[in-house]
């Protein structure tokens, strides 16, 4: 089938089997691998991006799913060589160690929204395997904490 | 996944008309059970029908009486919706805490229900609140609605469009979760009406059910201490690597305990 979507401002069209998850797409057909998978079984949230703005986990979505719609991967945070305030704060924070899970950690921080008061618990369908989780949590809330940040 | 067609009609009828015209269909919603589930192979259908693009799904309306909210709705949505929360805001916090907030933007409240599985949060809540499930040819109440482990009383080709939600007097739901798959082991939501008190326990046996003494004792007196002297039979209910029967039927208890002592409104 044919599908045709928005990926991080971007129209693509592609012919994809029904069955193809989104993550397939995004990492197999248009080369954006930034998008992890850690265990294609729904539960560690590597895999992450914003499906019109929110985040969903992309091994658990069809990319035909996703028809008609605006996608946004961790490619797409960044203008130029400046990186996005969330990713400049999980850099200043020592938020990554191996970086498997910061893609999905980032997109999911993206969409907490102003009104989660509390990040870890926003934050509970994303597994990270080095951290510890408190240099996560720092730099989610030191980027929310600016005013600059569209968190 | 074994391969399958898609389907997104932009009408009710022309999706039931595509699924009876298929040897195997069904119907998807938000996928976060469905997905997982093709992708186990444990189901093969020849087509999804995405009833995405059907118009008249969505949608949350708050009434006097009642909450009326589309089957396509997703939980985030009734988590978050400002209309809903302060007419029902135990259900906005159940909503608020299914799955991760990942899944909670994808999955519908339609798709719980139908999918019904036995630790799912959502039919807790229909069944103590006593809702009606609305299709697209009857209206069922929710006592009259889910049967069984994965198994309703909806024929394969119907679809649910909305439910109506009673408005109570006060409600809670309380639950534990495992923290692996974030289905309840057991939870249990308490619905306090005039005159009577509806209490529906689910993740403690094949499927949601109304426990009986509770809801005598709690009529009487609504307090947590009306609740001491009432042992759960762990007869029927799951036994799994998780949690034993008798561990759940202890369980059932104390999270209607808590509930009570929690009640919103
Ligand atoms: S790869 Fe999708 S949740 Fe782990
Ligand atoms: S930094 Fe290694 S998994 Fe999170």
């Amino acid at each position: 089938m044919r599908i045709a979507l928005s990926v991080n401002g971007r129209e693509v069209v592609a012919e994809v089997e029904p069955r193809t998850l989104l993550v397939t797409l995004l990492r197999e057909r248009l080369a954006l691998t930034g998008t992890h998978v850690g265990c294609d079984t729904g539960q560690c949230g590597a895999c992450t991006v914003h499906l019109d703005g929110r985040a969903v986990k992309s091994c658990m979505v069809l990319a035909a799913q996703a028809d008609g719609r605006h996608v946004t991967t961790v490619e797409g945070l960044a203008d130029g060589d400046t990186l996005h305030p969330m990713q400049q704060a999980f850099r200043e924070h020592h938020a990554l160690q191996c970086g498997f899970c910061t893609p999905g950690m980032v997109m999911a921080a993206l969409d907490l929204g102003a009104e989660a008061s509390d990040v870890r618990d926003g934050l509970d369908g994303n597994l990270c395997r080095c951290t510890g989780y408190q240099g996560i949590v720092e730099a989610v809330m030191a980027a929310r904490s600016r005013a600059d940040a569209p968190v | 996944m074994h391969p399958f067609d898609y389907l997104r009609p932009r009408g009710l009828a022309e999706a039931i008309d595509a699924f009876r015209a298929s040897p195997d269909a069904r119907w998807l919603a938000g996928g976060q059970t469905l997905i997982p589930t093709l992708k186990l192979r444990l189901a093969s259908p020849a087509l999804l029908i995405d009833l995405r693009d059907v118009p008249g799904l969505g949608g949350i309306r708050v009434e006097a009486d009642r909450v009326v909210i589309g089957a396509m709705a997703t939980h985030a949505e009734v988590a978050a919706s400002p209309e809903l929360r302060p007419a029902l805001p135990a259900l906005a916090t159940l909503a608020g805490g299914i799955g991760d907030r990942q899944v909670r933007n994808m999955g519908t409240l339609g798709g719980s229900i139908a999918a019904c599985d036995p630790a799912a949060d959502h039919p807790a809540a229909l069944l103590a609140l006593g809702a009606e499930i609305r299709t697209d040819r009857r209206a069922l109440s929710a006592d009259d609605f889910f049967l069984g482990m994965f198994e309703t009383a909806l024929e394969p080709d119907e679809v649910v469009t909305s439910v109506a939600v009673p408005r109570p007097r006060a409600a809670a739901y309380a639950r534990i979760g495992n923290p692996a798959s974030r289905y309840a082991l057991a939870g249990v939501f308490v619905a306090r009406f005039d005159g009577a008190v509806r209490v529906a326990v689910t993740g403690a046996a094949p499927a949601v059910f109304r426990a009986d003494a509770i809801e005598r004792a709690l009529s009487a007196d609504f307090s947590p201490a009306a609740l001491d002297g009432i042992a759960i039979d762990p007869f029927g209910l799951n036994e799994d690597m998780h949690a034993s029967a008798e561990y759940r039927a202890h369980l059932i208890g104390v999270l209607a305990r808590r509930a009570v002592s929690e009640t919103e409104i």
